[in-house]
């Protein structure tokens, strides 16, 4: 069995934000079946860049789960470009780290928050 | 501790009280080497000998063609590697065939034996995980020397037709191994019936000890042995022996095989009411696998639209252990590669789980456990992107 720390199994016992929110403006996946991880991300970011709400969904293991649940608890009320400086790595510090061979394959949350804001960012002509 | 549901017994089986009561004397008691001419050793040895008369009456093979070995995994190395390593270097039979759905002490040994030069058909599988004899027959070739194959599945429980297998290898002249892990104390193993050349085994799948195994070598066949030392085992397996997993053996399969007919009929009638709970009351399952010619103990169910590390990971909180053929769970991040070959499918891989019950299962665990998985299945589902999309599908 894979070693997960507390924290990581609190996420995963008890996640935050799942499902989907109503009027969500920036919404995003990443993943496929083939890995076995798949992520998507839905955000309400009001006309300061703050986010509002924020929630997901996540087919995928314990750290997939648990670092979803995560991401999505460090970002809700941030400003939209401080949440695209959020790393992979500090979501997993705050779990107090995940094993190795989940870091890359199931810690995918952050990648779908940036994904979800830039296309935002392309919508309304922010870049 | 705390009470478990343990229905991964095809990963390994506790010890039976039977067996520690067996092994005792030779832990408190009896500390000689079995090579010892001594008294000490005299006492050893027969204990020895004892454990290799009851490993081969209980597979119907003569005592003198039982080796005791580590594991399994050592059983299948010696076959393949003793294999080519006696064919020296000039000779023509350099191919050998094995399935895809091997255990990977066969399928890793054989790839690299195919990087070192010898060539190695994998024979498919259909959807159900069935094995064709016209696609074994139409892979020999003149140069094939041996063929390797399982007698049971180990993640989906399907039995292959180990003796047709046999029939077909000798017609032309080819060697047959067996891998018969899995099937040891779950249906009748004969190697006189089987017909086989080797045949490969492990105490710990049948509640003796870890790190004992045991493999047969019909009267006359060679392998070259991949340890050079001592007598013992004939030569045929330098080193000391393990007494307590050998003794421990003998016990275990003796009970194993005299116990096989009423404990098979009571754990697949307990496995057949996990299977069909969950499938009547959990939607969206299927079975991995045959189900008309699989072993009585296990069955391997995909729950669509949620991840296999994720439902063990609820299972085990709530007590309950089983496996999974997700990448996610394995150390290498590669979805089973049985499962893979029945159908291609990754999800259906990452989705599914091995329930294998053994003789601590009751009815009370069973339905437990259904209720259990009904819940997590429930609650994985409610934050799936994959079933949200298929809900959506289906309203439009």
């Amino acid at each position: 069995m894979i070693n997960y720390t507390e924290k990581v199994m609190e996420h995963f016992m008890h996640p935050r934000n799942v499902g989907k929110i109503d009027n969500a403006n920036a919404v995003a996946e990443v993943g496929n079946a083939q890995c076995g991880d798949i992520i998507k991300i839905f955000l309400r970011i009001n006309p300061d860049g703050i986010i509002e709400d924020i929630s997901f969904q996540t087919f995928g293991c314990g750290a997939a789960i648990a670092t979803s649940s995560m991401t999505t608890e460090m970002v809700k009320g941030m400003n939209i470009e401080d949440a695209l400086k959020v790393t992979r790595e500090q979501v997993a510090d705050e779990l107090g780290g995940l094993p190795a061979s989940k870091m890359h394959c199931s810690n995918l949350a952050a990648e779908a928050l940036h994904k979800a804001i830039n296309e935002y960012k392309v919508k309304y002509n922010m870049i | 501790m705390e009470h478990r549901v343990y229905l991964d017994n095809s990963a390994t089986t506790p010890v039976r009280p039977e067996v520690v009561e067996a092994i005792m004397p030779f832990l408190t008691e009896f500390g000689g080497n079995p090579s010892s001419r001594h008294k000490d050793g005299r006492i050893v040895k027969t204990a020895v000998e004892n454990a290799r008369q009851q490993v081969a009456d209980a597979i119907n093979a003569d005592a003198r063609e039982i080796f005791f070995n580590s594991c399994a995994s050592e059983g299948n190395n010696t076959v393949l590697r003793g294999y080519t390593l006696g064919l020296g270097k000039n000779t023509d039979k350099k191919h050998i065939i094995i399935t895809s759905v091997e255990h990977p002490s066969v399928l890793n040994t054989a790839n690299a034996l195919e990087k070192e030069g010898f060539e190695v058909t994998y024979l498919p599988v259909d959807s159900l995980g069935r094995l064709s004899l016209d696609d074994l027959r139409a892979a020999i070739r003149p140069t094939t020397g041996l063929i390797s194959t399982m007698m049971v599945n180990n993640e989906i429980g399907n039995i292959y037709p180990v003796e047709d297998i046999s029939k077909i290898a000798h017609e032309h002249n080819i060697l047959h191994h067996v891998d018969a892990v899995q099937a040891v104390g779950k249906i009748p193993v004969d190697v006189k019936k089987i017909g086989c050349d080797f045949l490969t085994i492990s105490a710990h799948k049948f509640y003796g000890l870890k790190g004992s195994g045991a493999l047969f070598v019909k009267r006359g066949r060679v392998l070259k042995p991949l340890l050079t030392g001592g007598h013992q085992e004939m030569t045929r397996r330098p080193g000391t022996e393990n007494v307590v997993g050998i003794v421990g053996m003998g016990k275990a399969i003796e009970l194993a095989v005299r116990e096989l007919p009423t404990e098979m009929k009571r754990i697949s009638e307990l496995r057949d009411r996990l299977e069909s709970r969950i499938l009547a009351e959990i939607p969206f399952t299927r079975v991995v696998g045959d189900p008309s010619n699989r072993v009585p103990t296990l069955t391997n169910i995909s729950f669509r639209f949620i991840e296999g590390e994720g439902i063990l990971l609820k299972l085990d909180l709530s007590g309950i252990s089983v496996s999974t053929g997700s990448a996610c769970s394995s150390s290498n991040l590669q979805a089973s590669h049985v499962i893979m070959a029945l159908n291609g499918d990754p999800e259906e891989a990452h989705s599914s789980i091995r329930f294998s019950l053994g003789k601590s299962a009751n009815l009370e665990d069973i339905d437990y456990t259904v209720e259990v998985m009904k819940q997590t299945a429930e609650q994985l589902r409610s934050f799936s992107p994959v079933y949200d999309e298929f809900l959506a599908k289906q309203k439009n």
